[in-house]
């Protein structure tokens, strides 16, 4: 009896797949330069599916890893090569809606777009929109505790989850929830990365639509001075639903790409959105324009329509596929830094571009100084890869430098597990690691992620091409 | 497969969403991400084996994956290398390379297709038996739409009021023999808009069903070319989804030959409505109280973006509703001979355009490719469903421009 006779027992051979070719499709997430092609891929549709699957791999000691649509960007779902990788994508039914009490339930596989599409209509909306919201899974969201552009306001994923229904890495099927008494249990697990265990059930909280919403694109001639005024935005009490910067390398991919029309010479573009009730929204507007023409911005454009909305976004939202047409290749990178900070971090990112010959362009959450710089480099060039490589260390360093974090969204996954001594004391590792093995013991629920390996020696991981996944 | 086109895509996931087979199954290999994997995987060395081509066969080339993409994957070309590739290397079960056969000796050939049409009333009585010979038989019996009468087109139709074009009409082998309303309608709103209209006899296939197959379209695309040359036309308008974007594609099926090149890359081809709008309007619209549904045939919104003009002509009709479908991206299942040769997911994905069409509650069903209408209506039909009326743009515009008032 193996595993395989076991699997193969609990599923329809049409949701087992061991074809060697059909396995490879499923040896990468978002971030493809790890890979690792499955032993076996499953296709549950039921959460006792999922309990059996792990169950299975329990009795065997086999590990496992969870994947939904597959689009994460620190290979946060990078399969095992000796490993069984748990697919959510069939899962994917609105179980039920229930407005009165402004919540869904809804299974992993469900995009995190279709919760808002299965309500909009009635005025709601699910609020975390990580730029890949038409696919990303809200299983993933939750195993990465996903943000977005709007999670300035609103928070990110953790915040709009009241309860789950886990598969432990024992196979039980387990219920958590905010009303719990006791520890956090519900805390712990979103953004767990999938380490303690499987949500196969989310709870989540519906808003409702804002009265008004408005976008303002404002130019200015330099990075610093935008900096600037979000920092006075904030500092004034205003709390918009986003403030998004852009710098002259990003405007300039975006432009070529979709023509989104951002004023031409600028050295930065701030898009702030505002939402609330109307009297509210027109006189913060009024408010943050003029913070901006204060700051030194020389143009603003306020969207008078749902379509002109929609091209502000535009160029924001190809932002990152554009950077990818003007280099061959690129390293998204994603860390955060106090808003405060921001002029300091950026002149460091420009001295860093200075010193080793490498361009990086800037896009980022402004309002929470979440960066993702984009490293572009060829990767033809001999060397290149490697430069940028270090470059994209080095900005991390210099998030943690200035009080920082090295994710704010993307997750650790397999990417960032080395940094995480750069960041944590070996002490802080320790204890994250026994509340993991109180969870999982066997350490048999995604092994490999998050925690730092010792590394293999001058490892150097060939990086292809960046993704485009990360556009808000 | 070309591995810089296969290099351009950075597997972000963009495209799943609008994949009917992702849609259906939610498996990677059955995803336009999934399938350039395999398709790079081929590129290594790894053969084209039974399971490869399956994933390859199971893609309907809808192209809805090269709207979806951020970072301009060019699918399109990749899928239509791909196909003679699976054609050249995977062999077929014999019952499936016999039905392949007789499909691609008689679809293109108008004259051939219309030897068969008296036929169809027969066909669809045969269809449970057919179905138990090949189910691609079976799927053929249940599609093909009911006779209607064919009268032949004049070789020209002229202009009414001042002449501001002179354009060309492909009148295609499926429109020609079933819908051949559609083409009548074209042709008269054409010349209510002032355009001289050449409607060359003897016109052949496009190459369409070929090109999008996997086999040989040069010589129908060559034929094509000649045609319309020879008919001395400023354009040649086509008011079938895929006739038009595999004519658009002309310059690239005759890569290899130069002198062919050129003389493709000459040919200016557009579909119906992006050409009116184009021109603009000159004719009168008289009001039709109606509600209709556009139906996105993948062809024309996918592959050609034409998505806004439809809806911009369909919209200037004084009293004419527009209303959306949703999932309007995702694809009938029709797919050229996609409903033929995979007839399992075809039959699913056209019940659920069904059910969203008839979710709309319009009138009319508004849809500009062959294809879909009788992908559609055969679906609605399969589930009971009251049947809804399916008109062509062309002809929408044709009872207005006319002021018929309603349209049946």
């Amino acid at each position: 009896m193996t595993v395989f006779d076991r699997l193969e027992a609990i599923f329809p051979p049409d949701r087992v797949i061991t074809d060697p070719v059909r396995l490879r499709t499923y040896e990468c997430d978002g971030l493809t330069y790890h890979r690792a092609t499955p032993m076996v891929v499953v296709l549950p549709e039921t959460a006792a599916e999922v309990a059996a699957v792990v169950k299975a791999c329990a009795e065997f000691g086999v590990p496992f890893v969870a994947r939904g649509s597959g689009t994460g960007l620190s290979g946060g779902a990078l399969p095992r090569s000796d490993g069984v990788l748990i697919v959510t994508s069939r899962m994917r039914r609105i179980l039920s809606v229930d407005l009165d009490r402004r919540q869904a339930v809804v299974e992993p596989g469900v995009t995190n777009l279709a919760i808002t599409e299965a309500v909009r209509d009635q005025g709601y909306y699910y609020a975390p929109d990580p730029s890949s919201q038409q696919i990303c899974s809200i299983g993933g969201n939750v195993a990465e505790n996903s943000g977005g552009a709007h999670c300035l306001k609103y928070g990110f994923t953790v915040n709009h989850v009241q309860a789950l229904e886990i598969v432990t890495p024992d196979g039980e099927i387990v219920e958590i929830s905010e009303d719990d008494f006791g520890y956090d249990l519900l805390g712990a697990f979103v953004g767990s990365e999938g380490t303690l265990g499987i949500a196969t059930k989310i709870t989540v909280r519906l808003m409702r639509a804002p009265e008004a919403v408005t976008t303002l694109l404002a130019a200015f001639e330099t990075i610093e001075a935008g900096g600037q005024a979000v920092s006075s935005i904030v500092g004034a009490g205003i709390l918009p639903a986003a403030i998004e910067m852009m710098d002259a390398l990003a405007i300039e991919a975006a432009e070529a790409a979709v023509s989104c029309g951002y004023p031409a010479d600028a050295g930065a573009v701030l898009i702030v959105e505002l939402d609330g009730p109307t009297p509210d929204v027109e006189s913060q507007l009024a408010e943050v324009i003029a913070i901006c023409v204060a700051t030194g911005s020389f143009e603003q454009r306020v969207a008078a329509s749902a379509e002109e909305r929609a091209k502000i976004w535009k160029g924001r939202k190809s932002a990152f596929a554009a950077v990818g047409r003007i280099s061959p290749a690129y390293i998204v990178q994603d860390g955060v830094v106090p808003r405060t900070c921001l002029g300091e971090v950026l002149a460091g990112i420009d001295a860093l571009q200075t010193e080793f010959g490498i361009r990086v362009a800037n896009v980022f959450h402004a309002g929470d100084g979440n960066l993702h710089p984009l490293v572009l480099f060829d990767d033809t060039a001999p060397g290149e890869g490697e430069r940028a490589e270090v470059v994209s260390g080095r900005i991390l360093d210099l998030c943690i430098l200035h009080g920082g974090s090295i994710t704010g969204e993307h997750g650790v996954g397999v990417d960032k597990a080395r940094y995480m001594p750069r960041m944590f004391t070996d002490a802080d590792l320790d204890t994250m690691q026994r509340v993991r093995c109180a969870f999982d013991p066997g350490g048999r629920s995604n092994p490999g992620k998050v925690f730092p390996t010792p590394r293999l020696c001058g490892e150097v991981p060939r990086v292809r091409k960046g993704s485009p996944g990360e556009i808000f | 497969m070309d591995p810089e086109l296969i290099k351009d895509c950075v597997h972000c996931g963009f495209c799943l969403p609008t994949c009917p087979t992702y849609v259906l199954w939610g498996e990677e290999m059955d995803s336009p991400r999934g399938r350039i994997h395999l398709m790079a995987q081929h590129n290594e060395g790894v053969p084209m084996s039974p399971e490869m081509a399956g994933h390859f066969d199971a893609c309907l080339g809808c192209m809805a994956c090269v709207t979806a993409c951020p970072s301009g994957v060019q699918y399109d070309r990749l899928i239509e290398h791909t196909r003679p590739v699976v054609e050249r290397e995977h062999t077929r079960e014999p019952r499936d390379r016999a039905v392949r056969a007789l499909v691609f000796a008689l679809f293109p050939y108008p004259r051939r297709l219309r030897l068969v049409k008296p036929f169809t009333r027969l066909n669809r009585r045969l269809a449970p038996f057919l179905e138990r010979v090949h189910p691609t038989l079976g799927a053929l019996a249940e599609l093909t739409p009911p006779r209607s009468r064919t009268r032949p087109l004049p070789a020209l139709v002229r202009a009414r009021g001042r002449r501001r074009a002179r354009v060309g009409l492909l009148t295609g082998c499926v429109q020609g023999a079933f819908f051949p309303d559609v083409n009548r309608a074209t042709a008269r709103v054409l010349a209510l808009e002032g355009c001289d209209v050449v409607i060359p006899r003897g016109q052949g296939c496009c190459g369409a069903l070929s090109l999008h197959s996997g086999y040989d379209a040069r010589t129908f695309a060559k034929k094509t070319i000649a045609t319309f040359e020879k008919a001395g036309v400023d354009t040649v308008v086509v008011n079938a989804a895929g006739c038009g974007s595999s004519m658009k594609d002309y310059a690239d099926v005759l890569a290899d030959d130069p002198d062919w090149r050129l003389r493709a890359s000459r040919l200016k081809v557009r579909d119906l409505a992006e050409y009116l709008v184009e021109l603009g309007p000159v004719a009168e619209r008289h009001p039709l109280p109606l509600t209709v549904a556009y139906h996105d045939a993948c062809h024309l919104a996918h592959a050609q973006g034409v998505r806004a003009q439809p809806r911009e002509l369909l919209g200037e009709i004084p009293d004419l509703k527009v209303r959306e479908i949703s999932e309007s991206a995702i694809c009938c299942g029709s797919a050229g001979t996609y409903n033929l040769f995979q007839p399992a997911p075809a039959r699913e994905l056209g019940e659920r355009k069904a059910v969203r069409v008839e979710e709309t509650g319009a009138d009319l069903l508004v849809s500009a490719n062959p294809g879909c209408t009788m992908q559609i209506t055969t679906a609605m039909r399969r589930l009971g469903r009251p049947p809804i009326p399916v008109a062509h743009t062309a002809q929408v515009l044709d009872a207005s421009l006319r002021g018929l008032g309603t349209v049946r």
